[in-house]
């Protein structure tokens, strides 16, 4: 360990000594009371960092003897979670504080999630690989359950840990057969053993545990059961936490495996992530059609999209993990912008789920309404919002990598998605007049998400806003 | 005026963004802004696009007022018009004051109907301009964004159905093409159509899971394509959404969709279909044009029964267009020339049709047939005015519908003869149930209670009729105006189109040698 190392990681330590400094702070002085300046605070430390990752820092460098590997690729998904735990964060300040929800704990939970996320992108280690995983995956499990009076948070929380504990002994018992069978933790170790069709049974066996363990973590079917229940029952901030910022880290940690560790036997695994994506399209699109609460509509919403990002994975291209990585830019900011407008939803000062609450929602609250239109045109990937070009970049993709059978699915899914999001059109747009509908008004700063988010959706497509060529340079670094 | 182009497709959507930004309120006033916004902006651009038709020079048989502009992922925004385009241009830009004229009765949620079309005109413009295949599959498809909601707010009773209908169903055609787009990406390392009509895609022979495809790559491209054209003309089998979507859809909505919409599937069909994939094209020649007499003949029928007559009119676009895919895929001059101009004529005739049945249903709010009956005591300049269209929509010689069924019959009947024979009885059918539709509303008695104190047209009304009259009119004595513009970019599609088929012919001869 030389200054050297140090001073590479930076910026998870900054985070992780203060998330561990304000949590003593907080405990000595008001508790609770320093919840709301916590949570702005975290924010702009995460914002802070994110700036300072995505200005600073050239080149591949490698710290602690190659465990940990800071390159193009990790920095664009650092940036990419930081700023969407940071929004996620300042969105949930008034709907958290309203509930007597916000406990400390809670920005500070969320930044030792980050700090874990940020270790996961840049992990080139079984062993760091899973250090960061469960750091983050335990802070999570303790976010789920926040709201520790009500039965549904307290299961959410339940279930997503014994799920989540299943899913990482699946992910160790795999690391540890790739450790037996290649002799070494080190990514760089295991790529020289794991030849592409020369690949040991063993080696084969701990790769597809491996990768089982990373489809629970993004919720890829046949690994996404605990999805829905987790995102129902967690608080809604907490489930706009979940889709946003763990799943850029897990979509992550999933390419640079695949591509660090076994980016020689791309035919091996191609398959399976091929699989695995065009299930969770599917399953993504034809289980929510009969949901009625937007947070699991939202949920399987989300199961659809990661399909898409991995059929980016599935080509086992530079164009596919840029395809991959600008995707899941382009869902975290659609996402935000959903669950700023979820987070709106209340009737008489309470929360409400329901779809049919929207009933008419275009009459009281037009701006809002178009907004949200918008984004729902752009999750089911209908042109000329941004959604689109996400969905025509994995397309392309994986069509070039051969794969032309997924791309056809794909696009067959995504009509069949486009239907439960035209059905929420459908009650903004075309219901009768209800007597009773959602409060209007609702916190200027969702609002503002909201219509920054939809604003994206539409204005990004003149030039993505550099996205673009930032993801290529980030996607030809992780396959140098 | 380098950017002319631009400057046309988006006055509408500037427009729009006007609307959004600056208007409030629901008072009468605001509904009035609406309106004369949305009319001066439409009127503005049919006026710039003058410019377009006057420097238009038919003679070039390229691409005409070309911009180009560095964009995403690869691709370009990059817009023209040559002759096959220019003219559907013209079409949009002229119906489009008419259709919000025709919707000045509107009275509720003025602001966003106005925002809606406006949208809807700048996307219809853009996908005859896009010289880019995403660029025209976003201008494509986008427009299902406009429409879905101008049939879901304020269409009829049965309008979310037929809204869903309508966005499923042409989602599901088009995103086939999207698929063959990246394919077409992939393989010809571009997306810019004035290169792609000039590269030769792969038509050798293979067979995937046993299935022998002739024609190879060429023809799964265009198979792709029809899928989406062919929803979208609407061809048959695959039509049923048009009926549903007719009768639900406002007046206004109806015209749109009647005058322009359908026109995109033909477009497609000359734009891609045929240069990029002729071997494909030449494959499934037979099928589509036994599917287009099948089209003519089965939707005539299908049209004498209807009670609605909304429905009846929806049924005889697709009849039409039926003629319209017949003339394109017999591939010669006659043939595209008329199946051109059957477009543009149709496009007056049919919205013309719409907007009468809007006359009375704004009046009686009923599209049912039994409902009217000797209207003609009480109306007869409507009488006058639905008495030229329906003979317009039979074809009568003098009427701008008789020359485009002509050129596409006599087009066919050279390619084949059997095909001609089904669909000229098309022919007969059309005017059974045209001239049984005008019976059944216009003449006899007036004995209906309810009609005793319908009145005819205001001026308003006769005002959006006169434009469409004297095109109908104009272009069925001197249908030069359109084949000169078309004819030299007609002339070269079909050139272009033999002499790859020659190619085609002669390497494969050779590769079986």
């Amino acid at each position: 360990m030389t200054p050297a190392d140090l001073t590479l990681v930076l910026p998870e330590i900054l985070l992780a000594v203060y998330a561990m400094v304000m949590l003593l702070v907080a405990v000595y002085t008001t508790k609770d009371g320093l919840a709301p300046t916590l949570v702005w605070m975290t924010a702009g430390v995460m914002v802070a960092l994110a700036a300072w990752i995505g200005t600073t820092g050239e080149g591949a460098r490698s710290a602690f003897n190659g465990m940990l590997m800071i390159d193009g690729f990790a920095r664009f998904a650092k940036v990419t979670i930081l700023l969407s735990a940071a929004a996620v964060l300042v969105m949930s300040e008034g709907y958290m504080k309203s509930r007597g929800l916000l406990r400390f704990e809670y920005p500070l939970l969320v930044a030792l999630a980050a700090v874990g996320m940020m270790v996961m992108v840049s992990a080139n280690d079984l062993m760091a690989l899973y250090m960061g995983l469960e750091l983050q995956s335990l802070a999570l499990y303790v976010v789920a359950s926040l709201r520790r009076e009500s039965v549904k948070s307290t299961e959410a929380g339940l279930k997503y840990f014994v799920l989540g504990a299943l899913s990482s002994g699946l992910l160790l018992y795999g690391a540890s057969l790739v450790y037996g069978y290649a002799g070494t933790t080190l990514f760089s170790g295991i790529i020289e053993t794991a030849q592409a069709g020369e690949v040991s049974l063993g080696l084969l066996f701990g790769l597809v545990f491996m990768i089982a363990g990373m489809a629970f973590k993004v919720s890829a079917v046949p690994f996404h059961m605990w999805t829905p229940d987790v995102y129902e029952g967690s608080p809604t901030p907490v489930t706009a936490f979940f889709a946003t910022a763990p799943k850029v880290a897990a979509m992550a940690l999933f390419a640079r495996v695949l591509h660090d560790a076994f980016g020689n036997a791309v035919s091996d695994w191609s398959q399976i992530v091929a699989l695995l994506s065009v299930l969770s399209m599917f399953l993504g699109a034809v289980a929510a059609i009969g949901q009625t609460n937007i947070k699991r509509l939202m949920a399987f919403s989300s199961i659809a999209h990661m399909g898409y990002a991995l059929m980016g994975l599935a080509a086992g291209t530079v164009l596919g993990v840029q395809a991959m990585l600008i995707y899941m830019a382009i869902y975290v900011t659609m996402n935000v912008g959903t669950f700023a407008f979820i987070l709106m939803m209340e009737k008489d000062g309470q929360p409400v789920t329901e779809i049919s609450a929207l009933n008419m929602y275009a009459k009281r609250e037009p701006g809002k309404a178009l907004a949200m239109l918008v984004l729902l045109f752009s999750l089911a990937g209908v042109p000329p919002m941004l959604g689109f070009f996400g969905k025509f970049y994995v397309l392309r993709a994986a069509y070039e990598a051969g794969l032309a059978w997924l791309a056809i699915a794909g696009v067959i899914a995504s009509v069949i998605g486009a239907f439960y999001y035209l059905r929420i059109v459908f009650f903004m747009y075309f219901g009768d007049e209800a007597e009773d509908g959602l409060d209007s008004g609702g916190s200027k700063l969702l609002g503002g998400f909201l219509m920054a988010s939809a604003a994206v959706m539409v204005l990004g497509i003149a030039n993505m806003f550099g996205v673009e060529t930032a993801a290529a340079s980030a996607a030809a670094t992780l396959l140098n | 005026m380098d950017n002319l182009l631009s400057i046309v497709t988006f006055i509408p959507a500037f427009a729009a963004l006007i609307l959004l930004v600056f208007l409030r309120g629901e008072d009468e006033a605001s509904m009035r802004n609406a309106k004369w916004t949305a009319m001066l902006a439409t009127s503005a651009t049919f006026l710039v696009s003058l410019f377009i038709l006057a420097e238009f020079d038919p003679s070039n048989t390229g691409f005409q007022f070309v911009e180009e502009r560095e964009w995403l992922l690869g691709l370009q925004y990059k817009m023209g018009v040559d002759g096959i385009s220019v003219l559907f241009v013209m079409l949009t830009t002229f119906m489009m004051p008419l259709v919000i004229a025709a919707s000045w009765n509107v009275t509720t949620r003025v602001k966003e109907y106005m925002i809606a079309f406006l949208l809807l005109e700048t996307l219809m413009l853009g996908v005859f301009m896009a010289l880019d295949l995403v660029l025209f599959y976003l201008f494509f498809e986008a427009g299902l964004i406009p429409m879905f909601l101008i049939i879901g707010i304020w269409g009829g009773a049965n309008r979310i159905y037929a809204s869903f209908k309508f966005f499923l169903y042409t989602f599901l055609g088009s995103v086939l093409m999207l698929v063959a787009m990246v394919g077409m990406f992939a393989e010809a390392g571009t997306t810019d159509i004035e290169q792609l009509l000039v590269h030769q895609f792969d038509f050798e022979t293979f067979s995937v899971a046993g299935v022998t495809i002739v024609g190879g790559f060429q023809t799964l491209l265009f198979l792709a394509f029809f899928a989406s054209f062919a929803v979208k003309m609407p061809m048959w089998p695959v039509h049923t959404w048009l009926p549903d979507a007719h009768v639900q859809a406002p007046t206004a909505g109806s015209v749109v969709l009647a005058a322009i919409l359908l026109k995109m599937g033909g477009y497609g069909f000359l734009r891609f279909s045929l240069p990029m994939f002729p071997v494909g094209a030449e494959v499934l020649t037979p099928l589509v044009l036994w599917m287009s007499a099948i089209a003519i003949v089965y939707t005539s029928l299908v049209a004498l029964v209807q009670e609605d007559m909304k429905k009846l009119i929806a049924y005889s676009s697709v009849a039409h267009m039926g003629f319209v895919t017949m003339g394109i895929f017999a591939a010669n001059q006659q043939g595209v020339d008329g199946a051109i101009f059957q477009m543009i004529s149709h496009g007056f005739i049919s919205g013309a049709l719409f907007l009468c049945v809007g006359v009375i249903y704004d009046r009686m709010h009923t599209r049912e047939i039994d409902a009217y009956g000797g209207l003609v005591n009480r109306m007869p300049a409507y009488a006058m005015i639905f008495m030229l269209f329906t003979m317009a929509n039979v074809g009568l010689p003098g009427t701008s519908g008789f020359v485009g069924e002509f050129l596409t019959l006599m087009a066919v009947f050279q390619v084949n003869t059997w095909v001609a024979v089904v669909a000229t009885t098309g022919v007969i059918l059309s005017a059974a149930y045209a001239l049984w539709l005008y019976r059944r509303v216009v003449m006899g008695d007036l004995i209906k209670e309810s009609l005793r104190s319908i009145t005819d047209m205001t001026p308003r009304e006769r005002w959006i009729f006169a434009p469409l009259v004297v095109m109908t009119l104009l272009l069925g004595v001197y249908p030069a105006l359109v084949l000169d513009v078309t004819g030299p970019a007609v002339a070269a599609l079909v050139a272009n189109y033999e002499t790859a088929l020659a190619a085609a012919e002669t390497a494969s001869q050779l590769a079986s040698n």
